[in-house]
């Protein structure tokens, strides 16, 4: 129970926390407005002037940014399709009590701890490469011709890269969800005749939707954002086979030294990465709300 | 149609006997309690029965034939569990309709088979909710009707009223009890609770660390318990125990007599004792004595008594009540 001076002590106690995030929020997101606003180029310094929203123009019109707009969805939504697919097999596969299930466990959540440079420095030299990589000597042997993975299918690559680094979160969450099944709903519904099929469209899967629910919001804040990956493997090619919104952004602040231009682009990457936010939670967040 | 018959039924887990053998007859139509102390293997034989657990050993009949290596669902029983085990994300109606779903009953035969559960259960109300917004009992009842409409040889109950509170547990156990009366369909009741024991079986089954104690209807058990377990365990307050000289009196080990079965006097009796706690319940009154050599007993005198701490009384027991048991604790029968 709160009375009104407890309520008034606890706003001016929580004040200042809320005043130094919204700051921290605010400067940033404020400068980036005003910068989009500006002709701002790092090759001509102090030349800045006024432009009204002329960069967003530009920005808009590119048509590297409607290539780079689908290749994200596709990126994000082929990402979740997998990582929840190959999550919930996989935590079904760990929930059992199979042999080695710890060290399973460990092995399946390990990717989770590698850092994304990493990953695709590992996935570009070790696994993909088509003269030295693990695919193309499994492809040689079998008589096939290796893939150029970032040439011939570089997307592709770059999904299986953002899956393989994803899917350890998607089990961790799923995993526990599972766990936290009531055994007796499992024997209930075995009592009335389901089989295994049937207990888990029945009863699993929608024991699971909000831990889907979860793992989809979460995924997708990060992976609106994928980066590390593009830059270490494809550096957005080949053309812009590979460039998502994030990649963009960072070749015209970066490679073009267009502060304006890349301002533009963020304000429009927030925008974007806002409207998927309302629209899965539309979609998918009452999952939340029992 | 529902006789259950248990031959030489063996459950371990590991090298742990939790069943070492059981041999039981449950005819049609019985309502059969199983009953012990927690931990007494009566849920896991429940289980086996209904095929949620493998025999390690023995054979299970259900009008005779051998179910011991059938699915559950084969097996044509219905269960309601402790938790309830409602699906929870699924309305009144789809959780009761779900064995008939999988059944692949048709849809008009569905709705008349829920609609007359959800009538005997008084739930037509609540058809739409999810489980989430009812309240323990309604919950129960729900659990209940989900078991009826599959139509079963026989119910099988885990423990179905210990997560109710006291006044709607009776309740309930007179709903059951009624339910029993209407089906007429075999039943078997697991509870750690005499008082359901008692009030609800036709046929007690007294089970201690997996083994059976004692078969029997439940004033017969009262009246007749095996040996000292099953007298002890049946009846409230437990049935009062004294050994040494008094029990060689009547030419045995031990002697047991309920409290109910002793008359208090002020003046003279067999044995004195001293009141230490009096629990005055208006209709009866729990009287915790100290009886001397014979250490603590407890004693039900009927009505108000007014007799409270230190208060010197005496003690007899009435000779035709006592029970005599052995140095294994096995009854010797009446002198």
């Amino acid at each position: 129970m709160s009375t009104r001076s407890s309520t008034l002590t606890g706003r001016i106690m929580s004040a200042p926390s809320i005043i130094a995030l919204f700051l921290w929020m605010i400067v940033p997101l404020g400068m980036t407005i005003y910068f989009s606003f500006l002709r701002y180029n790092l090759l001509s310094p102090g030349m800045e002037e006024w432009v009204g929203t002329l960069n967003y123009e530009f920005f808009l019109t590119d048509p590297a940014f409607f290539a780079s707009l689908a290749n994200t969805l596709l990126l994000v939504g082929s990402v979740l399709v997998i990582t929840v697919i190959g999550g919930v097999l996989l935590g079904l596969m760990l929930d059992q009590p199979i042999f080695g299930r710890g060290i399973l466990r460990l092995l399946v959540i390990a990717p989770f701890f590698i850092m994304p440079t990493v990953n695709a420095l590992v996935w570009k030299n070790l696994l993909m490469h088509p003269v030295s990589g693990m695919f193309a000597w499994i492809a040689n042997s079998l008589g096939f011709q290796s893939i150029d993975w970032f040439s011939e299918a570089p997307l592709t690559a770059i999904i299986i890269m953002v899956s393989w680094q994803w899917l350890p979160f998607a089990v961790l969450i799923l995993l526990t969800a599972l766990q936290s099944l009531d055994r007796d709903q499992k024997e209930a519904a075995q009592m009335d005749g389901a089989g295994p099929v049937s207990i888990f469209f029945y009863i699993t899967l929608p024991h699971l939707s909000r831990a889907i629910t979860v793992v989809v919001l979460i995924e997708t804040i990060f992976l609106l954002t994928v980066f590390a990956e593009i830059f270490v493997t494809t550096g957005g090619g080949p053309g812009l086979a590979t460039t998502n919104i994030a990649f963009l952004v960072y070749t015209q602040a970066l490679l073009q030294y267009d502060v304006g231009g890349a301002s533009a682009g963020g304000i429009v990457a927030v925008v974007l990465a806002n409207i998927v936010a309302i629209f899965l939670i539309r979609l998918i967040g009452k999952n939340l709300d029992r | 149609m529902g006789a259950i018959r248990l031959e030489k039924v063996k459950k371990t887990f590991g090298t742990l006997d939790v069943i070492p053998g059981v041999d039981l007859d449950i005819n049609d139509g019985e309502f059969v309690v199983f009953v012990g102390p927690s931990g007494c293997g009566k849920s896991t034989l429940l289980r086996l029965i209904a095929g949620l657990e493998d025999v390690t050993d023995g054979k299970i009949l259900i009008n005779g034939v051998d179910v011991a290596n059938e699915a559950p669902a084969k097996r044509g029983l219905s269960m309601v569990f402790q938790s309830y085990a409602l699906y929870p994300h699924m309305t009144v109606y789809n959780n009761i309709a779900f064995g008939l779903k999988m059944a692949g009953e048709s849809k008009a035969v569905i709705d008349e088979k829920v609609q007359n559960a959800a009538k005997i259960l008084n739930l037509t109300d609540y058809l739409e909710r999810r489980p989430g917004a009812l309240s323990g009992g309604q919950r129960q009842r729900v659990a209940i009707g989900r078991a009826i409409v599959r139509n079963p040889a026989a119910f099988l109950f885990d423990e179905p009223l210990s997560n109710l509170d006291a006044a709607l547990r009776v309740n309930m156990r007179l709903e059951i009890t009624g339910l029993h009366q209407e089906l007429k369909t075999t039943m078997i009741y697991v509870t750690h609770d005499q008082v359901e024991a008692m009030t609800m079986a036709d046929k007690i089954v007294v089970l201690q660390a997996g083994r059976v104690e004692q078969v029997g209807k439940p004033m017969d058990l009262y009246n007749n318990p095996a040996n000292k377990f099953v007298a002890g365990f049946i009846g409230s307050p437990k049935m009062n125990f004294i050994g040494g000289d008094y029990a060689k009196k009547h030419d045995c080990h031990e002697i047991g007599i309920r409290p109910e079965h002793v008359a208090v006097s002020t003046e003279s009796g067999d044995l004195p004792a001293t009141v230490k706690i009096a629990e005055h319940l208006g209709a009866e009154t729990y009287l915790h004595v100290n009886a001397g050599g014979f250490g603590p007993m407890t004693v039900r005198a009927t009505g108000e008594v007014p007799l409270g701490e230190h208060d010197k009384i005496w003690l007899t027991p009435e000779q035709d009540r006592i029970h005599r048991f052995d140095a294994n604790g096995i009854a010797l029968g009446k002198l």
